[in-house]
């Protein structure tokens, strides 16, 4: 195992990182902002990753594809918050995750009922496909640097919008208090509209990028969700700067994980049976991981609230 | 229709009804969530063959699994004690298979396999009313490991999800192929993104790669190798091969050799008028799933005209004649009731705008499979 490979293997791990924080930022806001447990985020980024493909295989052009992915997500987004979510603020979390699961029913078969149970077409721009060569020798493919560019871009956006911005400071006050910023005269109605739709567009985002590298099919975003779930875990609920910290973290465990399990069990058993073993510990790793962050810090690493 | 046609109609039933004793079948297959283009191919293909008969003595119940083996039982007990139905059908993951048939065949129905045929049922497990009309699952891993000897690769990287079919996956390949190993590596069921692994083929000093990755594990995996770089000759079973998946591939695919006991253009009278009824009822292209459901409805029929369901020697006897033109030309019945039957090398194509398989080697003639000797009937 050379130097150069590890390093490739980081790069992947950032990589995965990176796509999981763009899901896992929407989750963590609506869960801050409003107190909402949104199963149904996982469809968003399917709708995402099949308005790119449609798009895409309708005009040729990848970037009209993920422009469409963002604004198709973001409209499902606002729409299913106008519908369904806005019933189910003042409601328990049992009554979310019922709400929501049966969002993720309506989205998948309704997916399947306009594109079909087959799964769709989507590749990456010619300009992006193929390796670059990095320093050390280490043949990479393009798209995934683009990916990891595009990924902090949108990183750094999201932190200057929570931060910087009149937006960015109702946000952070919804998830202080509610009420208050409701008396100061902000519409809260519409404040949750954009949140839910902004958190809904990055899931878009995320299942156009990925969609290109991998299958864009019916049920691809809920493996995705579950990741999304462990990393806002890890991070502490409502932290976007948790989310990004969290995102890494599994995505290099995930990834490193999966490589280096099974080498180190070949130092002890024969190769076959080391594979395996490793393999099976390695899809638990990040579970581990977030087991021990939270007997470290019950409310995981940025979490405020007890 | 007018009143006097309907009342024709139903004479005619009746009458056809009165001759022969009417067999009712029930197809549990996959028709929702992420496996269903494959449940939708297995049950356009064994109804394209039901239709073509033109016959009213067989009715076909066709009931969803969603690929959930809970799910499987409950429609399988429904079928066999609300329809009464007298043959099941259509499963076509191994596990939900493992969950239906051992207790189907233990009440006396039979059973004909469209797709899954997990060893246990094929060495000790093996029942006199379960026929797999579609393979042993080995055989094509045997046939991908057989080529990959043929072909002369030396040092060939092999890699399948970590779960049972996976393991017998690359055990099968192991089996016939004679080179050395670059590496053994078990993916994760249901993994999407596989850089870390092609990172690995890369350093590896592989001279070939031999995948078994299912349905969406594929395409991104063929995606991901062909944008990275890594040049090595692929080989794989037919599964990550079918029409649906290679429209979704689209050039990544393209020369990758894969091993099939099927493809489109098999050189038989039966294949090309089979291929051509498909292409005409559904304006689609047929997958090896269609292909061997349309066989398992043409043997049914066979047996049906020589044997009376309820007589189950005649049946059974009826059913391993194998007494019907198959699509895939030779095909017989081993002592446990799987096929003997050619695997051949197919190699990705595009026709036009369509991305298909051609035939280019045979990498077994007349196998059978590892466990015959296994089975006590």
């Amino acid at each position: 195992m050379t130097f150069s490979l590890i390093l490739e293997q980081v790069l992947n791990g950032l990589q995965s990182g990176i796509m999981l924080f763009l899901m896992a930022a929407g989750l963590t806001l609506i869960f801050g902002v409003m107190g909402l447990i949104n199963l149904a985020h996982g469809s968003l980024y399917m709708v995402g990753a099949f308005c790119a493909a449609a798009v895409a295989g309708l005009t040729g052009s990848f970037v009209l594809g993920l422009a469409a992915a963002l604004a198709g997500a973001a409209l499902a987004g606002a729409l299913i918050e106008l519908v369904v979510i806005r019933r189910l603020y003042a409601r328990d979390h049992l009554d979310q995750v019922l709400a929501t699961f049966a969002l993720i029913l309506i989205f998948s078969e309704g997916t399947r009922w306009v594109f079909g149970s087959f799964p769709l077409y989507l590749d990456v721009p010619d300009a992006l496909s193929g390796p670059v060569a990095l320093p050390l020798g280490i043949q990479y493919p393009a798209y995934r640097l683009a990916i990891i560019v595009v990924g902090l871009v949108v990183a750094a956006g999201l932190f200057w919008l929570i931060g910087r911005t009149r937006l960015g400071i109702r946000i952070r006050a919804g998830e202080n208090d509610r009420e208050m910023i409701a008396a100061l005269g902000v519409d809260i109605g519409r404040l949750y509209t954009i949140v839910f739709a902004l958190g809904a567009a990055l899931a878009g985002l995320a299942g156009a990028l990925v969609g290109a590298i991998q299958s864009v099919q019916v049920g691809m975003g809920e493996p995705v969700l579950i990741l999304a779930f462990v990393v806002i875990v890890i991070g502490g609920i409502g932290s976007i700067k948790g989310a990004f910290i969290g995102a890494l973290l599994v995505g290099l465990t995930d990834t490193l994980g999966r490589i280096f399990l099974p080498e180190l069990f070949k130092l002890v058993m024969e190769p076959s049976a080391a594979t395996q073993a490793g393999s099976a510990l390695a899809q638990i790793a990040i579970y581990v991981l977030m087991a021990a962050v939270l007997v470290w810090r019950p409310t995981g690493l940025f979490g405020a609230r007890a | 229709m007018t009143f006097r046609t309907l009342a024709l109609g139903t004479a005619v039933a009746a009458l056809a009804t009165a001759a022969t004793a009417e067999v009712k079948v029930g197809m549990i297959t996959t028709l929702s969530g992420g496996g269903a283009s494959l449940g939708i191919d297995t049950r356009d293909g064994f109804m394209l063959a039901i239709d073509a008969a033109g016959r009213d003595d067989v009715t076909v119940i066709v009931e969803d699994d969603q690929r959930k083996p809970d799910v499987a039982v409950q429609l399988a007990d429904k079928m066999i004690q609300s329809d009464k139905v007298d043959v099941l059908t259509g499963i076509v993951w191994s596990n939900l298979a493992m969950a239906v048939v051992p207790s189907a065949t233990a009440q006396g129905l039979f059973y004909l396999s469209t797709n899954a045929a997990p060893a246990q049922l094929a060495g000790r497990g093996c029942n006199a009313n379960y026929f797999s009309v579609s393979y042993q699952n080995d055989n094509l891993h045997e046939g991908a490991g057989a080529y990959a000897t043929q072909a002369g690769f030396k040092n060939t990287f092999i890699m399948a999800p970590n779960y049972p079919a996976g393991q017998d996956s690359l055990t099968g390949f192991k089996r016939f192929y004679e080179g050395d190993l670059a590496g053994e590596v078990y993916t994760q069921l249901g993994q999407t993104d596989y850089a870390a692994e092609i990172a690995q083929i890369r350093a590896s000093g592989a001279d070939s790669v031999f995948f078994f990755l299912p349905g969406g594990m594929g395409i991104s995996f063929l995606k991901q190798y062909a944008d990275s770089g890594v040049d090595l000759p692929l080989v794989g079973p037919a599964f990550s091969f079918d029409q649906a998946i290679l429209q979704a591939v689209g050039d990544a695919a393209l020369g990758v050799k894969n091993s099939s006991t099927w493809s489109k253009d098999l050189d038989n009278a039966a294949n090309a008028a089979f291929v051509a009824a498909f292409e005409e009822k559904y304006d689609r292209l047929p997958s090896i799933y269609a292909a061997q459901g349309f066989d398992t409805a043409n043997l049914l029929l066979s047996a049906i005209d020589k044997a009376d369901v309820n007589d189950d020697a005649a049946f059974q006897a009826a059913l391993k004649e194998a007494d019907f033109d198959s699509v895939r030309g030779s095909f017989s019945f081993a002592a446990n009731n799987h096929p003997i039957q050619n695997v051949y090398v197919r190699e990705v194509i595009k026709e036009g705008d369509i991305f298909t398989n051609k035939i280019v080697a045979t990498a077994m003639e007349n196998r059978d499979n590892a466990y015959v000797g296994d089975c006590k009937m």
